[in-house]
């Protein structure tokens, strides 16, 4: 491999120092914890300098029974390197915690990010700042809760049969 | 299609209220008729949409002007319904995502939960060699099905029954393999459940002395077709740029020219030791790939050759007990066997705390899981990135400025499943 992991990572800290707040592998994936304020700036870096051209996904995960800050925005980028065996990935993470549900978009980065983070949107409520057309993309528009949320009640089906006999009513 | 007449609003449908229903007034200035766009829905229940997408279409005369995908009407909460079951339950529900190569996800699954264990060093060469076979299989019927509905959506319904022909093939394969056609939740975490049927070797062998026939009946039948090059040829354009930066994969990636794949970028399944190319088209249109997937074709039929003249004989499941299930003759036999069983049933295996994400190269592009588990036996996240969710999101770029007519050609173009981008 033509690039190394830890040349990012290192370029990473001495260009944007304080950012990364924590470094961890798991099967030999490595994984950056980024302060939330920095993301877009880290994503605009890693795509300007880097070349990581390519957003594979952008996904939220509720920690709730774990830790606080209790939500976790994740992200993956691909480096298109010029051999197939030079290809690299990424993943980037940053914490949101309930009472600021905000992060920076990272549509203006890549714009294959709109739809992932209207998905993360519907299924979380984590609010995106400054993404073009944040509304509901899998779920009813009215529809109130968010489903992937760990405190979210499967056998609660008012919230869907409220968005149902509206449709009803309206389609008359 | 439901043409909204201007007299009165459409019936608001959850979520129209955002499309505002006539959008514009203009006065030509050279002839000086007045203009206005049409507000017309396509979908859901198009036959040319391939499953319940529908998509608003702002038109100025046959002109789409603004194009906007609605999804979800076929949402089942696949990935909440995941983390209430066991790892191995949640099999049967990655069936009905791309539930045209349906042992594709499967596979993919299987994979990511093996790396997640980690386990991927213990599985034997069989299993390995012969999920790659299946793979392939999958990838050429769901191309088949891509191509054919393709072209049958432009009119060309006979290239359709030819693809749908081979494709009884390949279910006849599956089903001697694993027992189901189209729902095959086949391979285990570990291996396979079960040795190969006897004569599996005969049949894929079989299929492929016979398979390519009917490619180049396929390939006569369209690839110099002139309605069909003239439907597809510079429709639903893509820059290979704008594809990159909207995350497409798959034919639609390559279409554009970026030799991206994942069979080569990312390997698995040991494809690192397979002598396979990636075609790429660098024209970016619905033509290139056509192409592009047509070419796939060939070269999985090159990938399954090469696995069947390897493929060893010996164990085709992990030795794991931890994981695997015991055979079932033993669990009547033997006490350990019964207790273990019903551990691995009722509370399933545990990974260890962490999270991983594993891509394959579905027919339609990167399918990737990404698991977290919290140390439990069922899995605390599960994330599907679906390929053709992604993808359509490349619709409204593809089609707008062009022909109505040409949307029917972009959406066969993407191939999507409704399945998969609802989940």
């Amino acid at each position: 491999m033509s690039l190394d992991l830890h040349v990012v990572i290192d370029a990473l800290k001495t260009n944007l120092p304080d950012t990364i707040l924590d470094v961890k592998t798991f099967r030999g994936e490595t994984t950056l914890l980024i302060k939330k304020e920095k993301i877009r700036e880290v994503c605009h870096y890693l795509k300007k300098d880097f070349d990581f051209k390519f957003v594979v996904d952008i996904t939220a995960v509720d920690y709730l029974e774990f830790k606080r800050p209790r939500f976790e925005v994740i992200y993956y980028l691909h480096r298109f390197g010029p051999e197939f065996d030079e290809n690299m990935r990424i993943r980037l993470k940053v914490e949101v915690s309930e009472e600021d549900l905000k992060v920076d978009s990272v549509v203006p980065v890549w714009s294959g990010a709109n739809w992932l983070e209207r998905e993360v949107y519907d299924m979380f409520g984590i609010e995106f700042v400054g993404h073009p057309d944040l509304r509901r993309i899998l779920m009813p528009e009215d529809y109130e809760p968010f489903p992937l949320r760990k405190d979210f009640d499967v056998r609660d089906r008012e919230a869907s049969k409220k968005s149902f006999e509206r449709a009803l009513r309206e389609g008359e | 299609m439901n043409v909204g007449a201007g007299f009165k609003p459409a019936p608001t449908i959850l979520g129209m209220e955002r499309v505002e229903f006539i959008t514009e007034e203009v006065i030509d200035e050279e002839s000086g008729f007045r203009r206005e766009t049409m507000m017309l829905n396509m979908g859901p229940q198009h036959p040319s949409t391939h499953g319940v997408l529908r998509v608003v279409l702002h038109l100025s005369g046959e002109t789409v002007v603004k194009a906007v995908p609605y999804i979800g009407y076929l949402h089942r909460g696949i990935e909440k319904l995941c983390e209430h079951i066991t790892y191995q339950m949640c099999l049967p529900y990655t069936d009905r995502m791309d539930y045209v190569a349906s042992i594709c996800n499967n596979i993919g699954f299987i994979l990511a939960v093996e790396k997640l264990l980690g386990i991927e060093k213990e599985i034997p060469e069989r299993a390995k060699v012969a999920e790659v076979i299946l793979f392939e299989l999958g990838r050429i019927e769901s191309h088949l099905l891509g191509i054919g509905t393709n072209a049958m959506d432009l009119g060309a319904v006979s290239a359709f029954l030819y693809c749908f022909k081979e494709r009884e093939r390949i279910y006849d394969i599956l089903e001697m393999v694993c027992g189901a056609r189209l729902t095959t939740s086949y391979p285990r975490v570990g291996g396979l459940p079960d040795d190969l049927p006897e004569n599996f070797e005969g049949a894929v062998r079989n299929f492929l002395k016979v398979f390519p026939t009917t490619l180049a009946e396929v390939d006569k039948l369209l690839t110099r077709n002139r309605i069909w090059v003239e439907r597809t040829k510079g429709v639903a354009y893509v820059s290979a740029e704008d594809a990159i930066d909207l995350g497409l994969t798959g034919p639609a990636l390559r279409g554009s020219g970026v030799p991206y794949d994942v069979r080569k970028a990312l390997p698995y399944l040991g494809y690192e030791n397979y002598d396979f190319e990636i075609p790429v088209s660098t024209d970016g249109d619905a033509y290139a790939r056509y192409l592009c997937r047509l070419e796939e074709m060939h070269q999985s039929l090159r990938i399954i050759a090469q696995a069947l003249n390897n493929l060893p004989d010996g164990p085709y499941i992990a030795d794991l007990p931890e994981v695997v299930l015991p055979r079932k003759e033993l669990t009547y036999k033997r006490m350990e066997s019964l207790i273990r069983h019903f551990v691995l049933v009722y509370e399933g295996f545990k990974p260890p705390p962490g999270e991983i994400y594993h891509a394959v190269e579905n027919p339609k592009g990167e399918l990737g899981y990404y698991l977290v588990s919290d140390g439990s036996g069922k899995p605390y996240r599960m994330r599907v990135r679906g390929p053709s969710f992604v993808n359509l999101q490349a619709l409204p770029k593809m089609v707008e400025g062009a022909f109505i007519a040409d949307v029917i050609a972009a959406i066969g173009s993407i191939d999507i499943v409704l399945g998969e981008v609802d989940r």
